[in-house]
């Protein structure tokens, strides 16, 4: 699944990988749109593989003249920009776990949403900022999540205020693979923590900022007062100049 | 949702559903899941001669392939290239969907998708897809394709459609400015592209970019010239938009650059009765 794009292959022994979710407002995608554009990443491979729906464009994170006709596909070390081929989610949280235990990360963040009109009553209160992390990492990061004072994932009824006696469980309405792949870290004792936020559809750049900070505070990606750099494809989010026989 | 030409687009929702419960699956679902992903396996019937190339554990030799996707590349490519009747059918792929046209059997009867090779050039290969491809078989069908391909050398070329609703730019597009081409190109592509390249944050989809991604991974050289265009339909005038490929495509094999933009009406079909809303 994963084809580097040096000569070399690509060696991430102990590294960290961020790496976002297709969830609600493609709010994880953004983060990570930040992080690249900001530290002016290069790409290292492709994930290359039938669940993903293809898709190209000229470079994203493109300075200047000089690298704005440089290619880019749908998922290429770690963003990773389109949606899963239905039916497909399965397979890929399975490609990714495969390869992220194979290449040695030292740990793994999946940057994510989750729907905020299906919080229940106590997840309306407070930051709407929430993390979950598997046994493995949290044994690490303790101490640090103390200090950062972070609120965990709460787990609910499935059907709230209906059945008082159900099992409160892990959901992540809208999330798409991010509840899969956080149960399968912990099945697999992969060191690998999910930070999410609740939101709607919209203008999603406010909640990518504050995605971004909130995993730059636990991360130090970069200095605090420093400011993100919005890539180029954030032009035009919302379609094209409208036309002047409109009014 | 509708455009402001008053075309209906459908718009996919960027909300994603949790990965439900994975569902248990009885032994009946897990059968027709398995028996619908059969069907819409994709295909590839050669005739004779290349089926027994293959068998023998060869490669068919390519060094051009010309891809052409939507209904005013594929009629380009047939007047000016298909038209010198130097070329053969070498093969059909069969990719059936739920937008599969009626008469479309398994063995590629009715197929949209043809193969076609140069008869004093075998290693040019062009192919016509007018069929929709799912958004699940592109990705098979680039890999079984390049598959039987040999690789080295080759260069790809795609001549794609689409609508110019989907391109998006800051100032208003006024009709006189389209059809138009802009261009996107791997980077093994060292060639000079005929004109501009494609701006973000503008993308491509479908089969021209399953099969330039493929081509990008693999460091096959590719370009990509998509035609922007404000009719849905066949159009000489989008049609003869591509006329600038065949200074590129000309080297590799003869084109017939004398046909004029009239003659092309003849390769202009009749509108399908279902899209003449705004007749």
């Amino acid at each position: 699944m994963f084809i580097s794009s040096q000569d070399s292959p690509a060696a991430f022994k102990d590294f960290t990988l961020v790496m976002p979710a297709v969830a609600v407002g493609n709010v994880g995608q953004l983060a990570v749109d930040l992080i690249v554009s900001t530290l002016n990443m290069s790409r290292v491979g492709y994930f290359h593989t039938d669940c993903l729906i293809p898709m190209a464009g000229n470079n994203p994170y493109a300075s200047g003249k000089e690298d704005a006709e440089e290619l880019h596909t749908p998922a290429e070390g770690v963003q990773i920009q389109r949606s899963l081929v239905i039916m497909r989610s399965k397979k890929f949280r399975q490609q990714l776990k495969s390869w992220i235990k194979a290449s040695g990360f030292s740990r793994t963040v999946v940057l994510s949403s989750s729907h905020a009109y299906q919080r229940d009553d106590q997840q309306l209160q407070g930051t709407s900022l929430r993390y979950l992390m598997t046994p493995s990492l949290l044994a690490a990061s303790a101490d640090a999540l103390k200090e950062l004072g972070w609120r965990e994932m709460e787990r609910i009824p499935a059907f709230p205020g209906v059945d008082a006696d159900a099992e409160p469980r892990l959901c992540i309405p809208g999330g798409g693979i991010t509840k899969g792949l956080y149960t399968d870290g912990c099945a697999e004792d992969l060191p690998l923590a999910v930070l999410l936020l609740f939101c709607s559809e919209g203008d999603n750049i406010p909640d990518a900022f504050a995605l971004v900070n909130h995993l730059n505070d636990w991360l130090h990606l970069e200095e605090p007062s420093s400011k993100w750099k919005i890539p180029t494809s954030w032009s035009l989010l919302f379609g094209s100049g409208i036309p002047p026989a409109l009014f | 949702m509708a455009t402001f030409f008053g075309e209906v687009l459908s718009v996919y929702s960027r909300a994603v559903e949790e990965d439900e419960e994975e569902l248990e699956e009885n032994e009946e679902d897990e059968q027709i899941r398995r028996e619908l992903e059969e069907k819409r396996t994709v295909h590839l019937h050669w005739n004779p001669e290349v089926s027994e190339l293959l068998r023998a554990g060869n490669k068919v030799q390519c060094s051009s392939f010309i891809l052409a996707v939507g209904h005013n590349a594929a009629s380009f490519l047939s007047a000016y290239i298909l038209a010198s009747a130097n070329w053969d059918t070498v093969g059909r792929a069969v990719a059936w969907n739920e937008r599969s046209r009626s008469g479309t059997g398994p063995s590629g009867e009715g197929s949209a998708c043809v193969f076609y090779r140069h008869k004093d050039e075998p290693a040019v290969l062009i192919c016509h897809v007018t069929c929709h491809i799912a958004e699940d078989q592109l990705f098979q069908w680039t890999e079984k394709v390049f598959g039987y391909l040999q690789t080295r050398g080759l260069t790809v070329t795609v001549l794609s459609d689409s609508s110019v609703a989907d391109y998006k730019t800051a100032d208003y597009m006024c009709s006189s400015s389209t059809p138009f081409l802009r261009s996107l190109r791997s980077s093994a592509f060292s060639d000079q592209p005929v004109c501009p390249s494609l701006e973000q944050p503008n993308i491509i989809t479908g089969l021209p970019a399953a099969v330039l991604n493929h081509c990008q991974v693999h460091s096959i050289a590719a370009v990509v010239y998509q035609c922007y265009s404000d009719v849905t339909g066949p159009d000489s005038i989008t049609m003869d938009k591509y006329k600038p490929v065949l200074t590129k495509l000309g080297r590799s094999i003869q084109v017939d650059s004398s046909r004029s933009t009239d003659g092309l009406c003849n390769f202009v079909c009749i509108s399908e009765i279902q899209s003449n809303l705004y007749i």
